[in-house]
């Protein structure tokens, strides 16, 4: 045991134990995992593909009212006036709210607050939410939406970082910032970089550009609101962050949060896309309030693009300096944020785009200068490695850019610059457990990469790359002396555990990663286990589905409270065997004396003389950051986490030179996720970040049309193009473990970091088969053909 | 999720019915839904009511009489390209019926719907309220061209994929009308203007298409470039078909037949090529002649996405890849 790890451990009801023979063929062996590491059916896996689990908007109550929001045409204009009367006079209509019933800003970041429930002086892009109404079906809402007048006084819309910047102070756009069309600026220095850069062999000079890319979850936004007679307010809502929802809609609406209530139906997808409140949320709120009923709203594909807070659009110039021998001597980086209309996480990912740079390479020096700025766009924010898929991008291409100029294969140059284990970043933040160089070697075999990089002919290439990623932050967004993550576990005397957690499961598998620890410690059947997650009124504060912090926050809590009732229950065994407590074992449903396997009793049986001696069987565990890790300076705390992931990709591609595209044949993907909790998870979790990343580097599109008003140009699924099943390459996950001392069992994270590596490994690939360097995305044909005739001399 | 129109559902058994239903005015046909109900829920129509195919079965069959095969409209994308007789007759027919956008939509939509796809454009192909900010264009609510700023006529892009591929192949339309039934050239069918791109009177159903059976050795090919392996509508679109003297790469052209589809609202059928019938198809310069002609004669317009210099490169590459298919076979 562990035994054949590809056998899927199958939630059914757990085998009536039969005795010892079940014992001396598997488990307990001390010190060997009985579920951790295998292959498990995600424990709403049923219920997801039968087509039965129900969705937020699945939702339907007695009375309930459905809404829509009317949103402005235009990407910058004031609101003179809101004409309503008409639409409130239609039949069926219950409702009306604009931006006057809710003006108090809010933002997701606490010292950012500068977003409103529904525009109260301006709309800020094409898409802003400006009046909503209630009506008795979709129907009569649109019609009484298109029956109000809204007159704008329309002002000049800036849709160029830098246009919006030279116009900071005579047009600032958001009427909450503080410093005009600077969003945020961050200029750090770690070391003396223009002497480092003037004593390079080598410097390279590059500048790159990332276009911005969308979420495109499948499941749209969708909320509900209801409120009881005795005032309660329970809003459901497809958020990946209940907590913060709760908090803000307590600001916003003026309510104690002691009586609101949020609850996170099953998600279909999110990847940050609903990591922070949106105007939906508050338009359900105050509409239940004002009309006694409740209220729905869902989003149309549409509208869950001018939602947006994608990867931002990021211009980044950047120069490295090497030794002849490889050795990164300095990086100094430039970069210029788009960040759309509001804040969102926007502070976080100015920090983001540089702080997260500095592992897994030893960089003698650092400088970063990264400057977002406020446009007249749908506001970018968190997706699946946020603020740092960028840089990473422009950070491996410049790696590779050097080994080609050094002479150097770029594996063995970026396992030249490997900064190791328990070591500590050029910007101070410490890294404890480090697989990188595993990874790099798992890539290299599995690719066959040392035959194909000499025998590739023109047209065919590998390339590679490789980065880290954090495991959740080491500080809450705001700040506070509490635990981030808390757990509480019930056990019942049928032998069931019941797990209550505020994290929010979104489809990552980490109401699955509960029951697995809780099995893991008490030996129960996962089908025995009941998690019960994200509903603030049932479960412990927890932050949310953001940063990767789910496994190693939530985990460890979780581990905490469970053994804690381990305990338990194992001393009521042994007291009533007269054997010494350490000699129970809990497993496959049994309580068994490890050294005379003929005594044993079922979970529950033992779960009941638990419950006898102590009373009801509860335990709760809880969980903070160690505040070691960070740097001594301001902002120092940002991109510190308790431990880093790490990650090398090799893709494969073919690039067909007469219509410049480029077909990604495969990708694999080394993770270093410490510990492996549950395997296949992690490895779907490393195939769907490839896949996403492959899709932002050859196809998907996130922009608007500045000709023509600022609109998206083509706020569909149809127009913004993500791959298909026939376009996605083959995938190979390639799962390493460096166990760190800071996670569960030694767990991190697996959700984000192997996406980063995706694009710069699929660009290095394209150099290697063409020659060409596209330090532009996405990698269409028409620019990559234009890259090849501009190579060949035929333009 | 968007909402449709609120209309009437009209479900006639008979053409005559059909035609019949067609005469309320502002009536819609209805196959498959696929190019209709998104366009409705764009509301890029608001139709009183529709009238549904669905139950025609006389539109439902592929027969082979009087030389030609004949196409029923109701016949559906999915039954049309593994239909094995077209699979052998006309290769690159079954082919384009298979690239259509996804297994699912090629289930549900029909020949006769294709054939009449509502042609596309960047700017029209949206919602009501994204058409809104930039106001409206002469497919939709507004008086003006984003394409062609001084045009005075639509050029959104005929987008079928089977069009191009019929029309190389010499196909005919079949139309039922209250005067009676039509047949004419599928070339002849539609006209520049991509706001009724079409000849087809309001109250006429389209209820075939028949294809003349070669009458000779033959090569086809249909070529499409489009972002994705599926779902995507056609960004570049190419039919080409050659009549040979012998079933051999080295045959001399008899017939040609060479049809750009996405251009504007009609298909350019590529003229000036009589001078290649009589040569090999492998000979010296007819490769050379023919992507020069697709070349200088189909010129893709800003009206759908990818940049239209891209694609009029890549109407020469992708004609230049058929002829070589064709001659290796």
């Amino acid at each position: 045991m562990p035994d054949d790890p590809n056998r899927i451990v199958a939630n059914d009801p757990q085998v009536e134990p039969t005795g010892p023979a079940v014992i001396t063929h598997g488990y307990p062996l001390e010190g060997e995992p009985q579920t951790l590491g295998r292959n498990h059916r995600k424990v709403d896996a049923m219920e997801r593909m039968r087509g039965v689990l129900r969705y937020t908007d699945d939702l339907k109550l007695p009375g309930m009212l459905h809404a829509k929001i009317k949103r402005s045409p235009h990407p910058h204009a004031r609101i003179v006036n809101i004409e309503t009367s008409r639409a409130e006079a239609m039949p069926g209509v219950y409702g009306v709210v604009t931006g006057q019933d809710f003006p108090i800003p809010y933002g997701v970041i606490p010292w950012t607050p500068d977003e409103t429930a529904l525009c109260v002086e301006k709309a800020l892009h094409v898409g802003d939410g400006v009046v909503a109404v209630a009506a008795v079906d979709e129907d009569t809402a649109i019609a009484a939406c298109n029956a109000i007048d809204v007159t704008y006084e329309i002002l000049e819309a800036y849709f160029d970082p830098e246009q919006a910047l030279k116009h900071s102070e005579d047009n600032p756009i958001n009427p909450y910032a503080r410093k005009g069309n600077l969003s945020k600026h961050v200029k750090l220095e770690f070391g003396h970089v223009d002497a480092a850069l003037a004593e390079s062999d080598l410097v390279v000079e590059g500048e790159y550009f990332f276009e911005g890319t969308t979420h495109a979850a499948i499941e749209p936004h969708c909320a509900m609101a209801h409120v009881e007679p005795n005032g309660l307010l329970t809003v459901w809502s497809t958020t990946q962050v209940s907590h913060y929802l709760h908090r803000e809609l307590a600001k916003v609406l003026e309510l104690p949060a002691n009586r609101i209530r949020v609850i996170q139906p099953p998600l279909g997808g999110a990847f940050g896309g609903k990591s922070e409140p949106f105007d939906l949320e508050f338009c359900v709120a105050r509409l239940a309030q004002k009309t006694g009923r409740p209220v729905k709203i869902l989003y149309t594909r549409e509208e869950v693009f001018y939602s947006h807070r994608g990867r931002h659009p990021m211009r980044m110039k950047v120069q490295t300096g090497f030794t002849r021998q490889g050795k990164i001597t300095a990086v100094d980086a430039r970069t210029l944020i788009d960040g759309g209309a509001y804040s969102s996480f926007g502070l976080v990912t100015t920090y983001y785009s540089g702080q997260l740079l500095c592992a897994p390479y030893a960089i003698g020096s650092y400088r970063f200068d990264s400057t977002r700025a406020t446009t007249n766009k749908p506001a970018c924010g968190p997706k699946r490695g946020h603020g740092s898929v960028q840089p990473r991008f422009s950070m491996e291409c410049q790696l590779d850019k050097a080994a080609t100029a050094l002479g150097i294969d770029p594996i063995e140059l970026r396992r030249r610059n490997d900064m190791g284990a328990d070591s500590q970043t050029v910007n101070e933040f410490r890294v404890g457990s480090n697989g990188f160089l595993e990874c790099l070697r798992r890539v290299e075999d599995a690719s066959d990469w040392t035959y194909k990089r000499a025998n590739l002919g023109y047209g065919q290439g590998v390339g590679v790359a490789g980065s880290t990623y954090i495991s959740g932050t080491n500080y809450p967004v705001y700040p506070n002396d509490m635990p981030q993550a808390a757990v509480q576990i019930c056990l019942d005397r049928s032998g069931r555990a019941r797990v209550f957690s505020g994290a929010n499961d979104i489809g990552q598998g980490s109401n699955t990663m509960l029951a697995v620890i809780v099995s893991e410690e008490l030996g129960l059947a996962l089908d025995d286990i009941r998690v019960v997650s994200a509903d603030t009124d049932l479960c412990p504060v927890d932050l949310g589905a953001y940063s990767s912090r789910v496994t190693l926050m939530v985990g460890n809590a979780c581990l905490e409270a469970a053994r804690r009732l381990r305990r338990k229950v194992s001393r009521s065994a042994a007291i009533r065997w007269d054997i010494p407590v350490n000699r129970v074992v809990l497993a496959t449903g049994m309580a068994v004396d490890r050294e005379d396997p003929e005594k044993w009793v079922r979970l529950a049986e033992a779960f009941q003389w638990a419950e006898a001696d102590h009373g009801l069987l509860g335990e709760v565990g809880s969980y903070n950051t160690p505040k070691d890790r960070h740097g001594d300076y301001r902002g120092g705390t940002i991109g510190a986490s308790p431990a880093y992931s790490f990650t090398a990709h090799v893709a494969e591609v073919e690039v067909d030179s007469d219509t410049g595209i480029v077909d990604v044949k495969k990708i694999w993907v080394a993770h270093d996720c410490g510990t492996c909790l549950s395997r296949r998870i992690v490895e779907g979790q490393m195939e769907g970040s490839a896949y996403m990343g492959f899709g932002e580097a050859i196809m998907e599109q996130h922009g608007v049309d500045p000709l023509h008003n600022g609109v998206h140009p083509g706020p569909s699924l149809l127009d913004y193009r993500i791959p298909t099943f026939v376009d996605t390459p083959e995938l190979e996950a390639l799962v390493v473990e460096a166990p760190d001392a800071n996670g569960p069992y030694g767990a991190k994270e697996a959700g984000e970091g192997p996406l980063h590596p995706s694009i710069p490994a699929v660009a290095n690939a394209i150099f290697d088969a063409v020659g060409v360097r596209m330090d532009e995305l996405p990698f269409t044909p028409p620019r990559v053909l234009a890259a090849i005739e501009a190579l060949n001399g035929e333009v | 999720m968007l909402r449709l129109p609120k209309m009437d559902l009209v479900r006639p058994e008979s053409v005559e019915d059909v035609v019949a239903a067609l005469q309320t005015p502002g009536s819609r046909i209805i196959a498959g839904g696929t190019d209709i109900l998104p366009n409705l829920k764009h509301r890029l129509d608001e139709p009183p009511r529709l009238v549904s195919l669905s139950r025609v079965s006389a539109l439902q069959s592929i027969d082979e009489t009087d030389g030609f095969m004949e196409i029923g409209a109701g016949v559906t994308l999915t039954h049309l390209s593994g239909h094995g007789r077209v699979r052998e007759l006309f290769p690159s027919l079954a082919h384009a019926a298979g690239v259509v956008a996804s297994p699912l939509i090629r289930n549900m939509a029909t020949v006769g719907g294709n054939v009449n796809l509502d042609t596309r454009c960047r700017y029209v192909n949206q919602t009501q309220f994204w058409r809104s900010s930039i106001g409206g264009c002469l497919k939709s609510e507004g008086d003006v061209c984003y394409v062609v700023p001084t045009g005075r006529k639509c050029v959104a892009a005929m987008s079928s994929d089977c069009v191009p591929v019929l029309i190389s192949l010499d196909a005919t339309v079949v139309l039922v009308g209250p005067a009676g039934r039509r047949e004419l050239r599928l070339a002849e069918y539609f006209q520049a203007d991509g706001t009724d791109h079409t000849v087809r009177a309001k109250g006429e159903v389209t209820t075939a298409v028949r294809v003349p059976l070669p009458d000779g050795p033959r090569r086809s090919s249909y070529q499409k470039w489009t972002v994705r392996g599926s779902i995507d509508f056609p960004l570049v679109s190419l039919a080409l078909r050659f009549d040979l003297d012998q079933d051999a790469g080295d045959g001399v052209i008899v017939h040609q037949r060479i049809v750009s589809g996405v251009l504007g609202a009609k298909p350019r059928v590529v003229g000036k090529l009589d001078n290649i019938v009589g040569k090999r198809l492998d000979g010296p310069d007819v490769a050379e002649q023919i992507t020069q002609a697709v070349y200088r004669q189909c010129k893709p317009l800003p009206n759908v996405p990818y940049e239209a210099p891209y694609r009029h490169k890549m109407l020469k590459v992708y004609a230049g890849r058929a002829i070589e298919e064709m001659i290796t076979g």
